[in-house]
């Protein structure tokens, strides 16, 4: 279970939230909403262990981030605004070895299967930069097929995808949940998932 | 042992087939090395003695100039599309995928500045024993500079106008590495013995080995805050 006190983030001289508390149980989501610019990926970040909170913590199974990162990182999937795709890489290179790193080894077939089912068979052994940036994004959640975690932090999962892909991520976002998992999201858009709770900044 | 180093071996595969894919930057460095230690013959003239004289120390110049050249880009592009972050996330110790990633500046950067080294030698008129100590001291030597550059290229992270800074900040810590490289050679040819200058710079290496990488960590995670 992921929860948060008293959380506090500060930019500069600006506070964009203050006195956040929250609790995340097992197979729920969490929705953050709010304006542009209102703290949405700080929040993200911080939940994610990549930046300090001014004050208050964040803790995981009910040890703080910081004691043990290690074991924290290896039950956390994190997909940022970015992603780390390489564009001179192909979309299976950049899946088997963006997950190598992890310590992951998911194999060429079943990560050939994963774009597939996100509707990319055939261009698994393009370069990225040919990619539209909907296909670059069906690239990166196929990480959410191949790489097992308790808890989904994702930052605008359902930004430039169509509607065919918006289908196969929401069904994999409530098997997610149906297995015990837990996930928090960022979105503008009304998402098309059963009910969960919801945090506005 | 196998199991521990895999994160070490998986970045230096990926960075490796990142520059497989970006061959002309691997070319201009090897290039611009080959050019600036070409520029100095034809300066200087012909005059046989001074050239056996500078050369180890113009073949050292070339190539902390060429590693100097690609360490803007050793984590620039990946903090840029967030493999930083990733990497930083994964489970593996952040160190580990650094320490590879810095192996594979080495091998793309460093290793072939060694290569030609006994090549451009040639040119300084060096005899064959000269280029042998001069070669060896080349590698032993090149991994500090990729080690020392990494710390550089870290702290310098998203600073507009990062590559003065960085030649600024890296340049001088390059003095103890070029002088006992450079000077192994010259000992030689003053007849005093080599080990002295081996030692030292294997010393360095070790200890660049051991604090590098982790010092680079840190500085990689303040810059990802």
């Amino acid at each position: 279970m992921l929860s948060v006190s008293h959380l506090t983030c500060q930019r500069g001289e600006r506070v964009l939230f203050r006195d956040l508390s929250f609790a995340l149980p097992a197979s729920q989501w969490l929705q953050v909403a709010g304006s542009n610019g209102a703290g949405k990926t700080s929040l993200l970040r911080i939940l994610a262990g990549l930046s300090e909170p001014a004050e208050g913590q964040v803790t995981w199974k009910g040890r703080r981030l910081r004691e043990d990162r290690a074991a924290f990182h290896a039950d956390l999937l994190y997909l940022g605004h970015q992603g780390a795709l390489k564009e001179e890489l192909t979309p299976l290179e950049n899946l088997t070895l963006g997950l190598g790193m992890e310590g992951f080894s998911p194999g060429e077939e079943a990560a050939a299967e994963a774009l597939g089912r996100f509707g990319l068979q055939g261009r698994e052994q393009l370069p990225t930069r040919y990619l539209s940036a909907g296909q670059r994004r069906r690239v990166l959640l196929c990480r959410l097929m191949l790489r097992p975690a308790p808890l989904w932090i994702l930052d605008e999962p359902f930004t430039a995808l169509d509607v065919h892909a918006v289908g196969v991520l929401s069904r994999l976002i409530e098997r997610h949940l149906a297995s015990g998992g837990s996930a928090v999201l960022t979105s503008h858009q009304a998402m098309p998932l059963p009910p969960g709770l919801s945090v506005t900044l | 042992m196998n199991g521990a180093f895999a994160p070490f071996r998986q970045a230096v595969r990926r960075d490796l087939l990142l520059a497989a894919r970006h061959k002309t930057e691997v070319i201009t460095a090897l290039f611009f090395f080959v050019i600036v230690v070409n520029l100095l013959p034809l300066g200087i003239g012909p005059d046989q003695d001074l050239l056996r004289k500078i050369a180890p120390g113009a073949l050292w110049i070339g190539a902390l100039l060429a590693t100097l050249l690609g360490l803007q880009r050793l984590f620039a592009p990946d903090h840029q599309d967030g493999t930083l972050e990733q990497m930083a996330l994964s489970p593996q110790p952040f160190t580990l995928l650094i320490a590879g990633k810095i192996m594979a500046h080495w091998l793309v950067s460093g290793l072939p500045v060694v290569m030609v080294a006994p090549l451009l030698g040639v040119q300084f008129d060096l005899p064959g024993r000269s280029l042998a100590i001069l070669t060896l001291s080349l590698l032993l030597g090149t991994p500090i500079l990729s080690l020392i550059g990494a710390v550089g290229a870290a702290l310098t992270l998203g600073v507009r106008g990062s590559g003065v800074l960085l030649s600024l900040l890296i340049l001088p810590l390059y003095i103890p590495a070029l002088i006992f490289g450079a000077g192994a050679v010259e000992a030689d040819l003053a007849g005093l013995g080599i080990e002295g200058h081996f030692s030292l710079l294997g010393a360095l290496l070790l200890a660049c080995i051991v604090f590098a990488p982790w010092v680079t960590t840190v500085a990689l995670r303040v810059a990802l805050e």
